[in-house]
């Protein structure tokens, strides 16, 4: 965040991406240009003159309204659905022409029922992709116990199982594993983690992100659930009918900045909320607030809350962590000493938490802010609701700020275009 | 074939439950596969020892000499091996052909071919095959099937081979086409998606899973050939018929009680036989 890359950037805020990464700035590994997908002819497309372009390393989520082109889209990809027009690059290379099969071993396809080979064994299923591309048995079987391990299934227990003897997460895992049995540099995901319980998906998810962080995969997701996206994607493509994107932005720009009404609609209530989720305590810009220690006297700390403009005072233990809220009237109650009155402290959170987090630690904390600690548990600060207002208007306006300088340059484009043309 | 389950409350029952039922299947089907032989051949001992207790007269003795008994069976089993065989060779290439993208269009009117093989009844199918048959080969002379096949078999069993092979076309083709229809089109879907040529797909993921359904067409297409088998005499085939018949023209009970034992004994050991291999060739996992 240092280098400030444009003039316009707005100053590196106090509220700093979680993910302060942009992923546009790796090279494109999938580009469509322009590609169309016509079922049947006369009929409406179900993709309508796609360009999109996907970098290297991110997660690109797809999300939309079902029926929207999404499965679709997918399949244009890897050339499951030859399309009606245009052209797919990937990774430099002109695919739209190339043969289909010798594509598809090099994009892992996780699809949207998994699709287990029933009669095979898991290892069997994972050693698919390595056994096409003739790999000799004690390479493959290697491999496969290194998936199954990474996807967290003991290789001992499930290597000879068949599907049918798996939990729905299982079978999920061993679908990914099976997607990444050849190490593809692309992975294309259709609703991975759509056929299992709430809570089941959330522990796939975020063993997903954890061996994304590790595999660094391009990967193409497609959900229709903007919970899903929001929490998978470095970048979010909203579409609408006919694959048509509406927006194709971070996730927290998405939340902070919906371009349309659509947008606005599809990611629903509670976006602002979602958003918090982008931002990190540590980014912000903590004021000073009236703290006093353990030795401290009554005298010095009514004369401390009376000099400050806030309601309360906290009271630090001997080893500096917060240890009490004390108002007005514990200072006044001469009956016990400071350390005996006042509510304890109990909603801390760390300063890498979210301010989603720290939200919550507000609402459950008796006087009403979040106390910020630092690793060790000792003070660090206090967050007000007053200043996660001032945070989501900062986001709003810098993605607001962004697309003005978007349309700004599109304009300009647009003259220079005409003056060239004329 | 079961879908993994979906919701949390029963994923640790399908892990488990899964192979527990699995296996008292597999008891059950097994049990059924050890113990029908063995009463199979009791059953034969039984009525061979009952039989060589009986007051034969001459007529029954000579109709019922172990050389007859032992060559009708041969026969017998010739013509269903034949047959069997005939409508294996037919049967599954035309039910792959048929459930190919190209060949779709062809699945009704051949189906409804097959119906009508089947509907005919076998006595007019054999008596149609003679005429039809017969009449080609009257005509051609150096034809192969008479010169050949029919020097070394008999043309009577080449044509009650064929005319089995039209009858019992029907439950293998269909079920070849239903075993690769049923084939869940996710599973098709991953395995293309992975990059296996439509061939690979064919053979290493299609056929397997059809393969349950394609030998239950296999068995009925057996037992359907054992039995029809015995009609084979009434155009010079051979076979176990030929005891019944002479028991009938001789009004010797015991003779047509006979023929109707073994041939009875026989398809059910065919049948038994076609279980088997049904067991061995099923692949594990569905
Ligand atoms: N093989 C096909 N033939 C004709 N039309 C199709 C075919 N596959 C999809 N469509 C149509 O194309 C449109 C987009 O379908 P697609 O499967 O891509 O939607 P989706 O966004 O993945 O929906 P969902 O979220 O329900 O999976 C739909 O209107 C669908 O009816
Ligand atoms: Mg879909």
């Amino acid at each position: 965040m240092s280098e400030p890359s444009t003039a316009d950037t707005v100053e590196a805020g106090p509220a700093g991406m979680v993910t302060d990464r942009d992923p546009t700035d790796a090279p494109v590994m999938i580009h469509l240009d322009g590609v169309e997908k016509v079922y049947t002819p006369g009929a409406a497309p179900a993709v309508e003159k796609l360009t999109l372009d996907v970098h290297k390393g991110e997660i690109l989520v797809l999300v939309g309204p079902s029926g929207c082109g999404k499965s679709t889209t997918l399949r244009l990809i890897n050339r499951m659905i030859e399309p009606t027009s245009g052209r797919i690059v990937f990774d430099g290379e002109d695919v739209t022409d190339i043969d289909a099969n010798e594509l598809r071993r090099r994009i892992g396809y996780v699809i949207q029922r998994i699709g287990l080979f029933p009669h095979q064994t898991i290892a069997e299923n994972v050693g698919t992709v390595p056994r096409l591309l003739g790999w000799d048995a004690s390479r493959t079987q290697q491999r496969t116990d290194e998936l199954l391990d990474l996807v967290g299934l003991e290789p001992g227990i499930y290597r000879d199982r068949y599907p049918k003897e798996l939990s729905g997460g299982q079978a999920q895992r061993v679908g990914v594993a099976r997607a990444l049995a050849a190490d593809p540099p692309v992975m294309l995901m259709d609703e991975p983690f759509g056929a299992v319980d709430p809570i089941t998906r959330d522990r796939l998810q975020n063993e997903f992100l954890r061996l994304q962080a590790e595999v660094q995969k391009t990967i193409v997701f497609v959900t229709h659930d903007i919970d899903e996206a929001v929490k998978m994607g470095d970048r979010i493509a909203i579409l609408r009918e006919r694959s048509v994107v509406a927006q194709l932005d971070t996730p927290a720009r998405i939340l902070s900045y919906p371009v349309d009404e659509f947008v606005d609609d599809f990611i629903g209530s509670g976006s602002t909320l979602k958003g918090l989720h982008f931002e990190r305590v540590s980014g912000l810009d903590i004021p000073d607030y009236p703290v006093i220690r353990r030795d401290t006297s009554r005298e010095e700390a009514q004369r401390i809350l009376e000099g400050s403009d806030f309601r309360w005072l906290l009271l630090l233990d001997e080893r500096g962590r917060p240890a009490r809220w004390l108002n007005d009237a514990h200072v006044a109650d001469t009956s016990r000493p400071l350390h005996e009155v006042g509510p304890v402290v109990r909603a801390m959170v760390e300063r890498n938490a979210t301010l989603h987090d720290a939200l919550e630690a507000m609402i459950t904390s008796s006087a009403g802010q979040a106390v910020i600690v630092h690793r060790d548990g000792t003070y660090a600060g206090v967050v007000q609701i007053e200043l996660l207002t001032e945070v989501i208007g900062r986001m709003r306006r810098e993605a607001r700020r962004h697309y003005e300088a978007l349309e700004a340059n599109q304009a300009a484009d647009a003259t220079a275009d005409a003056a060239g043309t004329a | 074939m079961s879908a993994p389950t979906t919701d949390a409350g029963t994923t640790d029952t399908a892990a488990e439950e899964g192979p527990r039922t699995a296996r008292l299947a597999v008891l059950r089907g097994e049990l059924g596969l050890i113990v029908t032989p063995v009463v199979l051949g009791l059953a034969f001992l039984a009525y061979w020892t009952w039989l060589g207790a009986q007051d034969l007269s001459m007529q029954a003795t000579s109709a019922l000499t172990t050389d007859n008994l032992v060559r009708q069976t041969r026969e017998q089993l010739t013509i269903t091996a034949l047959s069997t065989v005939g409508v294996l060779i037919i049967a599954i290439p035309l039910g792959i052909g048929l459930t190919r993208p190209r060949g779709q269009r062809f699945a009704g009117p051949a189906l409804a071919i097959a119906n009508a093989g089947q509907a005919v009844p076998a006595y007019g199918l054999l008596v149609l095959a003679l005429a039809v048959l017969g009449g080609v080969f009257g005509r051609a002379n150096d034809n192969f099937l008479q010169n050949t096949l029919g020097e070394w078999l008999g043309p009577g069993l080449v044509i009650t081979v064929i005319s089995l092979i039209l009858f019992a076309i029907l439950p293998v083709l269909r079920n070849t086409m239903v075993g690769l229809q049923q084939v869940d089109q996710d599973i098709i879907e991953a395995g293309l998606g992975m990059g296996m040529t439509r061939r690979e797909v064919l053979w290493r993921i299609e056929m397997p899973l059809a393969v349950p359904v394609m030998l239950a067409g296999v068995r009925t297409a057996l037992v359907i050939n054992v039995g029809m088998a015995t009609l084979a005499f009434l155009i010079g085939g051979g076979g176990l018929g030929v005891t019944i018949r002479s028991g009938i023209q001789l009004s010797q009970n015991i003779v047509v009680l006979t023929g109707g034992v073994l041939t009875a004994l026989l398809a059910l050991s065919i049948d038994w036989l076609g279980g088997v291999v049904e067991r061995v060739l099923r692949p594990k996992g569905i």
